[in-house]
């Protein structure tokens, strides 16, 4: 398969200036400006199928087309580079790697919607990654590329980086608008939508990293030919980070639709020492785990997910063999979004919490029956009822490690410890 | 005790606010510029910021204590911080933080007594694929085991 965004990626010197261009870089970025007009763009970007790589799966040209051409406010647009999914290190790879593709995908995402202030919000703890880009548009600057009347076309655009300060929830693009606007990460109510309401009160969109350094790619080679891959409703390639009990963890980018276990049996290298799976969590830690048994007909794009009772989210492959505890995991994950939490709503607040205690008495030998279905219930309480998705989030991976592993759940309760045998 | 930025940082804080449509959005990095002036973000550090950024003190107390890169209290030269998320977990990070913990004789979420570690656990670092991780300042070190741990620990001036 022709990579496309891992195109640049083990490239000597690959995030700088001179090797970019030297592999095609910033020719989208001349062709846009010189031949394609905003309208045109969101066309090409609509007709290649693309969709949010940040884990909602939204088409991107259908996002940017409901920013109001006629506001007389500035639109903005934000990288979101906030990659904080457990299980996800994919946009980290890009940023490092590549990224001059990643600002060359946000001159063009500016572009198409008028935005001539853009912004990188990328999380603290990617300091390095922060600096990579920061180089990397001081350099895009000095050349030309952004700036004011960039290469004469009259056109004028910023780019800014802004480092977040730890704060998973910053990933969900209005709590990033929160904190982007110097303020605590907390959602706001949709509607009304960042398209019209977003960075203080103007028209914003928010795209993944992902999502970003694909357009110069689609923009060269045009939308019919990245259409082409891929599946009738999940077009083109996609990355995927696989971690956990796996042989080869890493990076990989994948045309959608590939099947899930020949993914990690091929090309993964599958569980190592001699272990058996026992379940995968597809699209980082906020959706349902899969059974070992359940993954068979599953394949790597929006709809088979969704058909398995899953999500392709962001695509963070968490591979867990016949070793793991699942009582550990299950609290390991509710920890998490006990500890992200943005506390705004009462549901998610109190809720996630109830859902760690819960399965910490359960990991720790002190659970009862009637845990269980109580987790169950907390967790049904959370769904639908916050203001973003991120209750949802937690509850989902909650409630499916119960469904799926309840028998393991009940034997660790009646035996007061873990079933399982040590690797 | 009044704390005040020295005329570099003065000079940073007017270039950060320039960056920016509005000033209120240049909180976060006039934080991060506040805690790498004063070490950490004391009461007194807060008020100031809350002071040149034209906001009520509760306000900026509110964002300080939401973010948890932000630090309210003296914290070690080198800050050791692990990842302690499911694949972090799945390829050991308990063993790195118990060994971390032993070697430095301090609980995790202490500084030593001569300031120079604090040990810390942190939700995923997106270091997934090279676990177990951690962090020390600003750093990455992954592929974690007890040997190359006795060997950082040792670099570390």
């Amino acid at each position: 398969m022709e990579t496309i965004l891992l195109r640049n990626i083990g490239a000597k010197d690959a995030h700088t200036l001179a090797v970019y261009r030297s592999r095609g870089g910033y020719r989208a970025w001349e062709k846009t400006l010189r031949e394609l007009s905003p309208e045109q763009v969101t066309a090409e970007i609509r007709d290649s199928g693309l969709r949010g790589r940040g884990g909602a799966g939204f088409p991107t040209g259908m996002k940017w087309g409901f920013v109001p051409k006629d506001s007389p406010k500035p639109k903005y647009l934000v990288c979101n580079a906030d990659e904080s999914e457990p299980g996800t290190f994919k946009d980290r790879v890009l940023i490092e790697k590549d990224p001059h593709a990643v600002v060359e995908g946000t001159l063009i995402a500016a572009y198409a919607i008028r935005c001539h202030t853009a912004f990188i919000y990328i999380r603290g703890e990617f300091a390095f990654g922060s600096r990579r880009l920061q180089a990397a548009i001081d350099e895009a600057r000095a050349a030309g590329y952004l700036g004011k009347n960039i290469l004469g076309s009259g056109y004028d655009l910023d780019v800014v980086v802004h480092r977040g300060a730890g704060a998973y929830i910053c990933g969900e693009e209005t709590a990033l608008i929160s904190s982007l606007e110097g303020g605590k990460g907390w959602p706001k109510v949709k509607p009304p939508f960042p398209a019209t309401h977003g960075l203080f009160g103007c028209p914003t969109v928010v795209n993944n990293v992902e999502t970003l350094a694909v357009l110069p790619w689609i923009i060269e080679h045009g939308a019919a030919r990245y259409a082409a891959l891929g599946t009738d409703k999940s077009k083109g390639t996609k990355l995927f980070s696989v971690s956990g009990h796996i042989r080869r963890p890493g990076v990989y980018e994948v045309e959608l639709g590939y099947p899930l276990k020949r993914f990690l049996e091929e090309d993964c290298g599958g569980v190592p020492n001699g272990k058996r799976l026992k379940g995968v969590i597809p699209g980082g830690a906020s959706m349902p785990v899969l059974r070992a048994d359940e993954i068979d007909s599953v394949r790597l794009d929006y709809e088979s997910m969704q058909q398995a009772g899953t999500f392709l989210g962001s695509g963070g492959i968490i591979v867990m063999d016949e070793t793991t505890c699942m009582v550990k995991a299950a609290w390991n994950i509710a920890r998490f979004f006990a500890h992200e939490s943005c506390g705004q709503c009462t549901p998610c607040r109190e809720g996630c919490h109830w859902i760690e205690k819960i399965f910490h008495r359960i990991e720790n030998g002190r659970g009862a029956a009637k845990d269980l279905d109580l987790i169950l219930s907390v967790s049904g309480n959370i769904m639908g009822n916050t203001i973003c998705p991120f209750g949802d989030a937690a509850a989902m991976p909650a409630a499916a490690f119960i469904k799926k592993y309840r028998a393991e759940f009940e034997a660790h309760i009646e035996r007061r410890q873990c079933t399982v045998l040590p690797s | 005790m009044a704390v005040e930025f020295s005329p570099q940082a003065r000079e940073k804080f007017s270039e950060i606010v320039r960056r920016y449509p509005k000033k209120e959005a240049a909180l976060l990095p006039v934080l991060y510029l506040a805690q790498q002036e004063f070490g950490y973000l004391s009461s007194e550090a807060i008020a100031y910021v809350a002071q040149i950024m034209d906001l009520p003190v509760a306000r900026v107390y509110g964002v300080v204590t939401f973010y948890t890169m932000l630090n309210m209290k003296p914290i070690g030269r080198y800050h050791l911080q692990v990842c302690r998320t499911l694949p972090c977990a799945l390829a050991g990070a308990e063993r790195i933080t118990a060994f971390l913990e032993s070697a430095l004789r301090v609980k995790r979420g202490e500084t030593t007594a001569d300031g120079k570690f604090t040990l810390s656990e942190v939700e995923c670092l997106a270091s997934c694929g090279t676990a177990p991780a951690m962090q020390i300042n600003d750093d990455y070190y992954e592929n974690l085991s007890e040997e190359k741990l006795a060997a950082i620990l040792q670099s570390l001036p």
